[in-house]
């Protein structure tokens, strides 16, 4: 056997060994029943905005602080506290992913992505995105 | 029904262009074909002649296509769904390349007129290699044509138009006031159009420059990995194996510094545009366009290894291929919707899927089952690369390159993997970590690969040798990297101490390979610049990793805090990014003193910019940064930041607005709340304490206006904010005529209203106090400060002009055979 295929066979292992071991890594998405399930462990929640719980954000006395009430389709829902600037569009948002941990009764959040109906919203969401993918704007006739 | 005001004539060009354009790519590929077949050589004229003119037109008909969607946005025609999705009347004339290229048709037809140009290039000298290139280069140009045909077959929709007119898009159907009679089910009224009177607008975080030179560069390097991928394929097609190598090399190298730029171009774009603190986040998107261009690095170097050997052709026609491959996979992955919910950014199906399926299918079927039937074709030489020879080396490091790219896009592909196998994998807690750790090794690998090969020679290398040019690049790095540690070093202990020492590691390699390829331009091409195309390329390349390294480590949040107040983080406390700034009031960050003067408006567009006035401790610099925000724009509600960065040799500090104060709760209902005190006392109010000090009161008052028995009081206080601000003030309270009359006085930072309003007779005081939000002005900000940043832009010139010199150098060499090396 030639020496470079040694070397090969010796870095496609690895590969695979590098892959396999990272998706030992990934969470999981969940819904706020189930990730109650799993105090402690990092989830992606997928929920929504309760609207009819208060918002409680005042950038004056904490611009660190911001908690609100998360609801899912199944109708569960769980108090979020996240240790950041708001994001602006919260209140306009129809989905939410929240990333994090539900620890002691409360869902402990590291990351917010909003999705919204319009089409500037999601990229805005994290301030990122890239021309071609953005959302289209169909849903969002503004026609004045 | 005609409707007023419509100009339909350019649509019809266009779709006439589109067509022409299409039918002419596939007489291109089917002429371009069959000169590649065709033993006669009077046949094979004819046939070539004819692809030429075909492709030709089918460029002139891409070119109308790009001036014609210029020209509607340019004149604002938001009859076309176009025009009035991507752009405004306010959109600044220097914005409209970016507005053409924010939507999918554009970024298509951007692409398309990238693969005209190189394809007309081409054709200006014929060889024997470039029927077949165009041929594939040709049928690529048709898959594109079909994405913007927009046409309905048998129920399918193929493509997506550029010229669908805005009454068709479907975007008008539930606007009554546009439909007679303001009924939905009756047609639209003839003069629908006199209500359009603006259009959407490019997103704001588009507006930027370099969002105009951005994706074209980043789409001719896209386009340019297909010219060598296609010489693989001419060489598959015509058995003759190697021929095409020296032809495909500066095409290769082409690609290589193209595609590079390109890239890196995205990553400057989103340091100094998106409000996230970096060039790069490990995105799909990102990846997806770097992994075609590692591959293509992997082919570009076992290229050379061929030229100069015989060895590694199989892996070469390997890596080609699958670099186009990969950037085709990188399109469905982007534009299908696929990744939806892993990523950040915004997917939306065009419902083109199967269409962008076939695409990709079209091009990796027969091109890698035309590969395994050949394989064992392609020549190898028997006997093995010594261990001693630059070759051996070289190819470890295309192997490395090239898996360390299939483990990103298999990382990047989770979703894929999740909807092939019905898993429900989401991304890792730390997602950029979860690259990091891993592409870290091969850095380090690869920066030891890149100082010491160049140093062997091909075939074989004495020992002595060797080491014996080794020797002084590697005493400099020494003393350099001594000097670093001293003077810069690694701070990053979040990620434990053997990570830590995997950077210090790194950045000590990466050091290596800037001096040992420095070096090599005077030891191996003896200071001739032209000749040492690949030491320079090499030296960006090391400059690259080393700012990487360096500023990814030694990033700080300066804007750190603990519940708001910027103050020093005791053992185990965890701090907090943002900070509120309250107008014209100083705040501590850092090394600098912060204050927040204002924001003012952009005449024309509803951003906003916000001026923080940064002065260092010392006194020495001051200097105001500027951030701006789009705020509820066209009737996007929220607040989109852009960051402001001043730059400094040696670092940049850099901000950005995250949190400004709800317009809507302006109105001011708060009322003054009574506090019974006396002198002496003290009074709390939310942010700090009022101490009260001796009352006076004055008789002396004129009585025409205060009255037979008027009286003023004076009450000096002392505020004491918590922010450590201490005021004074003097509260004046009237009797007049039997009235109380206070006279409110108004601390702004503290948004407080304090009235004196009333006196006792023994003494004591009723204080009124009004505190609220809405008499504020502040910002909330987050702030970084990216140490070395530099070094990482300019290494990436740097490695695109290296590449380029060689180019050049390879150019030279191929028309000029007898200097052939």
């Amino acid at each position: 056997m030639k020496k470079l295929h040694l070397v090969l066979l010796v870095l496609i292992a690895i590969s695979i060994a590098v892959l396999i071991s990272f998706t030992n890594t990934t969470s999981t998405y969940d819904t706020i029943e189930t990730a109650k399930e799993k105090p402690g462990k990092f989830v992606h929640l997928m929920a929504k905005l309760d609207k009819s719980a208060p918002i409680e954000y005042d950038a004056l006395n904490n611009p660190n602080y911001l908690s609100f009430t998360a609801v899912d389709s199944l109708g569960a829902s769980v108090k979020v506290i996240y240790h950041s600037a708001k994001p602006d569009n919260l209140e306009m948002s129809e989905k939410i992913v929240l990333k994090g941990k539900y620890k002691e009764g409360q869902f402990e959040c590291e990351e917010i992505q909003t999705k919204c109906p319009s089409k500037y919203k999601e990229a805005e969401a994290q301030g990122k995105t890239h021309p071609g993918s953005i959302a289209d704007p169909r849903t969002n006739g503004s026609t004045q | 029904m005609s409707y007023t005001g419509e100009h339909l004539i350019y649509g019809q060009l266009g779709n006439f262009s589109i067509v022409l354009s299409l039918i002419a790519a596939a007489v291109a590929s089917f002429s371009f074909a069959r000169a590649t077949r065709s033993q006669e050589p009077n046949d094979q004229a004819a046939w070539y002649r004819l692809g030429q003119v075909a492709f030709t037109t089918q460029s002139l008909a891409v070119f109308a296509i790009f001036g014609l969607l210029v020209y509607l946005l340019q004149q604002h025609l938001f009859e076309y769904h176009y025009a009035w999705k991507h752009s405004s009347r306010s959109l600044e004339f220097k914005y409209l390349l970016a507005a053409i290229w924010e939507g999918q048709e554009g970024s298509f037809l951007l692409w398309m007129t990238c693969h005209s140009i190189l394809g007309l290039i081409l054709l200006r000298r014929q060889t024997t290699w470039h029927a077949p290139v165009m041929s594939v280069l040709s049928l690529a140009q048709f898959a594109l044509s079909t994405m913007i045909t927009g046409l309905y077959i048998l129920g399918w929709k193929m493509g997506s138009n550029p010229f669908l007119l805005l009454r068709d898009s479907g975007v008008l159907d539930n606007a009554p006031a546009l439909h007679l009679n303001f009924d939905l089910s009756q047609p639209l009224r003839p003069d629908y159009l006199s209500s359009i009177k603006d259009g959407n607008d490019l997103n704001p975080l588009l507006q930027n420059y370099w969002m105009v030179i951005h994706p074209p560069v980043l789409f001719m390097g896209f386009a340019s990995t297909l010219i060598p991928f296609a010489f693989a394929i001419a060489g598959l097609w015509k058995k003759n194996y190697g021929g095409w190598a020296a032809e495909a090399l500066p095409w290769a190298l082409f690609s290589t510094a193209v595609l590079g730029v390109g890239i890196m171009m995205g990553g400057m774009w989103a340091y100094e545009s998106l409000s996230f603190g970096g060039y790069w986040a490990w995105d799909p998107v990102e990846n997806a366009s770097l992994v075609p261009w590692m591959i293509g690095v992997a082919g570009l170097h076992t290229l050379l290894i061929y030229k100069s050997t015989k060895h590694s052709l199989r892996a070469t026609y390997l890596f080609f291929i699958l670099g186009f491959l990969f950037v085709l996979y990188s399109t469905f992955l982007t534009r299908s919707g696929i990744l939806g919910e892993t990523s950040v950014h915004a997917f939306t199906d065009l419902g083109m899927n199967w269409q962008l399926l076939a695409f990709v299918s079209l091009f990796t079927l027969p091109s890698l089952g035309w590969l395994a039937i050949r394989y064992k074709q392609i020549p190898s030489p028997q006997k093995e690369e010594e261990i001693s020879s630059r070759e051996f080396w070289m190819f470890i490091g295309s192997l490395l390159f090239f898996l360390s790219a299939l483990v990103i896009i298999g990382q990047t592909s989770l979703p894929v993997f999740n909807k092939l196998f019905g898993t429900n994998l989401a991304p890792p807690e730390d997602v950029e970590f979860s690259y990091n750790s891993i592409q870290i090794y091969v850095a380090i690998i690869v920066a030891l690969l890149t100082a010491l090969t160049q140093y062997f020679k091909y075939k074989h290398t004495e020992t002595s040798f060797f080491w014996k040019k080794m020797l002084t690049p590697l005493l400099i790095t020494v003393v350099l990297y001594a000097l670093f540690a001293w003077l810069i070093g690694i701070d990053y202990n979040r990620k434990g101490p053997v990570f830590e020492a995997s950077i210090w590691l790194a950045v000590l390699l990466s050091l290596y390979a800037l001096v040992a390829n420095l070096s090599y331009i005077w030891i191996g091409a003896s200071g001739k610049l032209k000749n040492a195309g690949g030491s320079v390329a090499h030296v960006g390349f090391a400059l690259v990793l080393l700012g990487i390294f360096i500023s990814s480590s030694n990033k700080e949040i300066i804007s750190n805090n603990i519940d708001g107040i910027p103050a020093p983080l005791a053992e185990g406390e965890n701090p907090r990014e943002n900070l509120t700034l309250i107008k014209d009031m100083p705040v501590n960050m850092a090394n600098y003193t912060l204050t927040y003067l204002g924001d003012s408006a952009h005449p024309k567009k509803q951003l906003w910019y916000y001026k923080v006035l940064f002065t260092n401790k010392s006194g020495q610099d001051s200097f105001l940064l500027t951030p701006n925000a789009f705020v509820n724009y066209k009737g996007n509600e929220g607040l989109m930041a852009n960051p402001d960065a001043r730059h400094y040799w040696s670092h940049d500090i850099f901000t950005y607005i995250t949190s400004i104060p709800n317009p809507e709760n302006a109105a001011d209902t708060s009322r003054f709340v009574p506090y019974a005190r006396k002198s002496g006392d003290t009074l709390f109010y939310s942010k700090g304490t009022l101490f009260l000090q001796a009352l006076s009161a004055r008789d002396s008052v004129p009585e025409n206006l205060f009255g037979k028995d008027g009286k003023l009081y004076e009450l000096p206080v002392t505020v004491q904010a918590a922010t450590g601000t201490s005021y004074q003030l003097t509260l004046r309270s009237a009797v007049a005529k039997g009235q109380w009359i206070p006279l409110p006085d108004t601390i702004m930072s503290e948004g407080m209203i304090v009235q004196l309003q009333r006196v006792f007779p023994d003494g004591s005081v009723e204080l009124g106090i009004k505190e609220s939000d809405a008499l504020l002005q502040y910002v909330t900000l987050k702030a970084y400060k990216y140490p070395f940043i530099k070094v990482l832009w300019y290494g990436v010139w740097i490695t695109a002009i290296g590449l380029l010199i060689s180019m050049a150098r390879r150019w030279r060499i191929l028309r000029t055979p007898q200097e052939a090396v």
